[in-house]
């Protein structure tokens, strides 16, 4: 058992209270540290410490746990509160899950980005159950006069075994909500955890396949008007002047006007990122009605900056690839000397476009403003940056504004940026009615916030014994370089060189799932192969030795990696996938990865349907610590495979003076289910360490891992996504 | 505008609009069953799927005045109780992830099913090509068409 403090400088981390109609209501503080630095304490704001979760024990014995972080699909708000169930020692059953709202002073940090949500939650979560249930037996110990040791528990229920009573926590809810809240407590050990790495189903299951309101878009209100936008139709462009007349004058629309959501560039936050500021918005009764009119507006545009094409990037980044950078990321040894020395140098650029989030779910916001408050409602990822905007903007506190979170169909990160929210309320303001703010698919797709388009030139260097002896990484991207310099191959090779270059553009970018990782994974696995090749070895013997160096005689020291379970995720998929075995007409790919402190290792093979290569099957190795649901998180690295192999074979955003050339999902090309493996087997690393990411880190590797197995399948490799523009050879 | 009478999941609705509005609009907007959702607009993406007597149709480009007097059947009324095999094989295969794809893809699922009711693998992936969805769910939504097709 591990022994947990719940305060910190005498100020708990835990609320209790009597319930309403009965029972013991805890409040706490779902990313709270249990165990701060002075550092930490130091940078903590006040609220670090305040309740934003609750968990209420009913009278009639249940559990309701609130969950204040939004869902875009990663299953969070099932797995957190298990970790909660399971300190606490409850039926799953009889645990019921509801969604916190956002409200400013109660909630802080509700942010779903970075697959950090379990990792940051982990001791918190688990401390908040371990709580309650001790709260509990210190109740009953009181009411049976009997000392707390002798009490045990089991699913919900208190056993006093000496005097063979029992009774169920509802009884002793009440009388527990009076106990004070103890300093310290105990957690399980983990190797008595019973709803901690069992499957358990979606608890939004049931109302997702009857098709219950549950997202944003779904939110209808008495005397609500649906809006639209019109943005520029380029990067680089802004309204000049608008005739709505024949608009205005359409069945159902209520009025036409411009809005600005930007009208200072004080306090902009990151979370603001947005290219077109200035719009048009339509409003009206119904959808359609606002549709229609949206068609007849006539905007004239003036344009304001460089309009870009694909073409131009291409050009400017490839230019970029044969300059130094004025200083080099990382160095170590002396590369300019190894590639001199050098009995063979591969040098392998490798590029990808920039690329639409395209959830599912268009981007929309609810919002009602009125003089004295501002309610709004809807799918966004960062609700406390949203609300300092949308305070900024209608000039009004941010206590007079509440954000109510709905589930979210698909994030991916473009949630993280809540300029549909600020629209929202611009419009509503303006108005002066309820507004729902829906984006056409073609406003979301062609509105920027893309996954940049990126650039990368590797060059190893391999002396006469077919010895790695050097490798230089010189990467490029819009808004940023890929390129990680301390993450592998860093600390494996005697001679390292990185160099990042930056290209400016006014398309708008952003977090893309599993960002930058989401290409230089794909270069780096499909070159550490090649290189490989060049040197004679197995592609997993090869990355083996890489790792052996790195774990006995590192180079450098800030090597952000464990080698060792680096390693540990190649060898368990080289052993479930049966590497060894040679399958006629089956040709794999492997490929390793580490991201959002989780490794993945990959075996995909490709066979040959008609002459055109078809993903068969993937084998997955992921250790991501304590596996809290495993129903779920295979679920995750399932949905990260597929979201890989698709982007990395068919999709792209391009632009040509300006404009997004794709704008639907006729030109757009996504993955479909037939394209998808026939199968994924997925195997998680069993070593007892507090979980780390999940919903990012099995997308990153996989398009390295089919591009090694296309090679092999093609006799040819491809080095630009989307793989399949590569036509002759992919068939 | 015109009066345009159908039957949404066993019920007779009128209602007094633009002719041309699509199907998905008069669920959501008007019928206010917000099951069925919106994706792309233009039949690509099958998010709005629902069945016009018995045949899985894409709302989004249905015109009202097509449907006329037909019978439409949304994600809602599938089955009384959320009972369908399809919708009981989606739970027992956790295959949603974000969720919104998701009745669409029943739909379709019900719909492929009751024409070819013992599917092979090959024939369930072709069948649903026409959903997209964007958390990667593809090869559970395939597992779980096959098990209920097993069911029923």
């Amino acid at each position: 058992m591990t022994l947990i403090k719940t305060q910190y400088n005498r100020r708990s981390f835990l609320k209790a209270s009597t319930a309403a109609g009965g029972g013991l209501v805890l409040g706490f503080s779902w990313l709270a540290s249990c165990k701060p630095t002075p550092e930490q304490v130091l940078q903590m704001p006040d609220e670090w410490f305040d309740v934003n979760a609750f968990l209420k024990i009913g009278n009639n014995g249940v559990v309701t746990i609130m969950s204040p972080n939004p869902e875009i699909g990663q299953n969070v708000k099932t797995s957190m509160p298990m970790i909660v169930a399971e300190e606490l020692d409850v039926d799953w059953n009889k645990v019921v899950v509801e969604q916190a709202g956002y409200d400013i002073s109660k909630y802080t940090r509700q942010l779903a980005g970075g697959s950090q949500s379990i990792s940051h939650g982990w001791q918190s979560l688990r401390m908040a159950g371990a709580t309650a249930r001790r709260m509990l037996l210190e109740a009953a110990a009181s009411q049976w006069q009997v000392p707390i040791s002798e009490l045990t528990t089991d699913a919900g229920i208190i056993y006093h075994k000496a005097s063979k009573q029992k009774m169920g926590y509802g009884d002793i809810a009440s009388a527990a909500a009076e106990i004070e809240i103890p300093e310290e407590v105990d957690l399980k050990d983990p190797k008595d955890f019973k709803i901690i790495g069992t499957g358990r189903k979606n608890v939004d299951g049931k109302k997702i396949v009857t098709g219950q309101p549950l997202f944003g878009s779904d939110i209808y209100r008495e005397g609500m008007l649906t809006a639209m936008i019109i943005h520029p139709p380029a990067f680089g462009m802004k309204i000049k002047n608008m005739d709505a007349t024949r608009a205005k004058a359409m069945p159902g629309i209520r009025d036409v006007f411009t809005i600005n959501t930007r009208p200072s560039a004080e306090g902009i936050q990151w979370s603001d990122t947005n290219a077109f500021p200035d719009l048009v918005a339509v409003v009206g009764e119904s959808t359609w009605e606002v549709l229609q009119a949206k068609n007849t507006v006539s905007v004239s545009w003036e344009t304001t900056g460089e309009l870009e094409n694909t073409s131009d990037h291409d050009t400017a980044m490839t230019a970029m690839l044969d300059q130094s950078a004025d200083k080099p990321t990382r160095r170590d040894g002396n590369p300019e000397q190894a590639f001199k020395d050098a009995a063979q140098v591969i040098e392998r650029t490798y590029s990808a476009p920039f690329l639409a989030h395209n959830t599912m779910e268009p981007m929309n916001f609810f919002a009602h403003v009125t003089e004295d408050k501002a309610e709004l409602e809807g799918p966004v990822q960062t609700p406390e940056f949203l609300s300092k905007s949308v305070s900024d903007l209608l000039g009004m506190p941010e206590d007079k504004i509440s954000i109510m979170l709905t589930r979210m169909g698909g994030g991916f990160g473009r949630r993280l940026y809540g300029n549909f929210g600020l629209e929202a309320a611009a419009i509503s303001q303006k108005i002066n009615a309820p507004v729902k703010l829906i984006y056409t698919r073609e406003d979301d797709m062609t509105q920027g916030t893309y996954r940049p388009a990126y650039k990368v030139k590797y060059r190893a260097a391999l002396d006469e014994n077919n010895q790695l002896t050097a490798i230089h990484i010189r990467g490029v991207g819009v808004h940023g370089s890929p390129v990680m310099a301390n993450r592998f191959p860093a600390g494996t090779v005697d001679n390292y060189l990185v160099e990042n270059h930056t290209l400016e553009s006014n398309v708008s970018t952003g977090a893309w799932r599993a960002p930058r990782s989401n290409f230089i994974a794909g270069a780096e696995q499909a070159f550490i192969d090649e290189v490989a090749e060049a040197a004679g070895k197995d592609p997993i013997a090869f990355r083996l030795e890489l790792f052996d160096r790195a774990k006995s005689n590192p180079v450098g020291e800030n090597n952000d990696y464990d080698a060792d379970r680096y390693a540990g995720v190649l060898k368990l998929v080289k052993e479930k996938s049966g590497w060894a075995t040679n399958t006629p007409g089956v040709h794999r790919g492997v490929s390793a990865y580490y991201c959002h402190n989780s490794y993945v290792g990959q075996v995909v093979d490709v066979v040959m349907d008609n002459n055109t290569p078809r993903i068969d099957k993937v084998w997955c190795a992921v250790d991501c610590g304590i596996v809290v649901n495993p129903e779920g998180a295979i679920n995750q690295v399932e949905g990260g495979i597929v979201d890989g192999i698709g982007h990395a074979m068919y999709s792209a955003l391009t632009i040509s003076n300006g404009r997004a050339e794709q704008a639907n999902f006729d030109k757009y090309r996504l993955i479909r289910n037939s394209e998808a493996p026939r199968d994924i087997e997925v195997f998680f690393v069993d070593n007892g360490i507090d979980p780390t990411g999940l919903g990012e880190p099995s997308l990153p590797p996989i398009m390295g891992a089919v591009a090694n197995a296309l090679a092999k399948a093609t006799g040819q490799r491809v080095y630009d996504q989307p793989f399949v523009t590569h036509q002759k050879v992919l068939g | 505008m015109a009066v345009i009478s159908l039957k949404i999941n066993g019920e007779n609705k009128s209602f007094d609009l633009d002719p041309n509005t699509p199907l998905l609009w008069v669920l959501r907007d008007h019928a206010k069953l917000v099951g069925t959702k919106y994706g792309c607009g233009i039949a690509q993406c099958g998010t709005c799927i629902v069945h016009v007597n018995g045949v899985a149709m894409k709302s989004c480009s249905i015109p009202i005045s097509s449907v006329q007097n037909k019978s439409i059947t949304t994600i809602e009324g599938l089955s009384k109780n959320g009972d369908h095999p399809i919708q009981k094989a989606w739970i027992e295969h956790d295959v949603s992830q974000c969720g919104y794809c998701e009745s669409g893809q029943i739909m379709t699922a019900a719909a492929f099913l009751k024409d070819n009711p013992n599917p092979t693998e090959e024939e369930i992936a072709t069948a649903m090509n026409g959903n997209l969805c964007r958390c990667g769910t593809y090869v559970r939504i395939r597992k779980a068409i096959k098990s209920a097709s097993k069911i029923s």
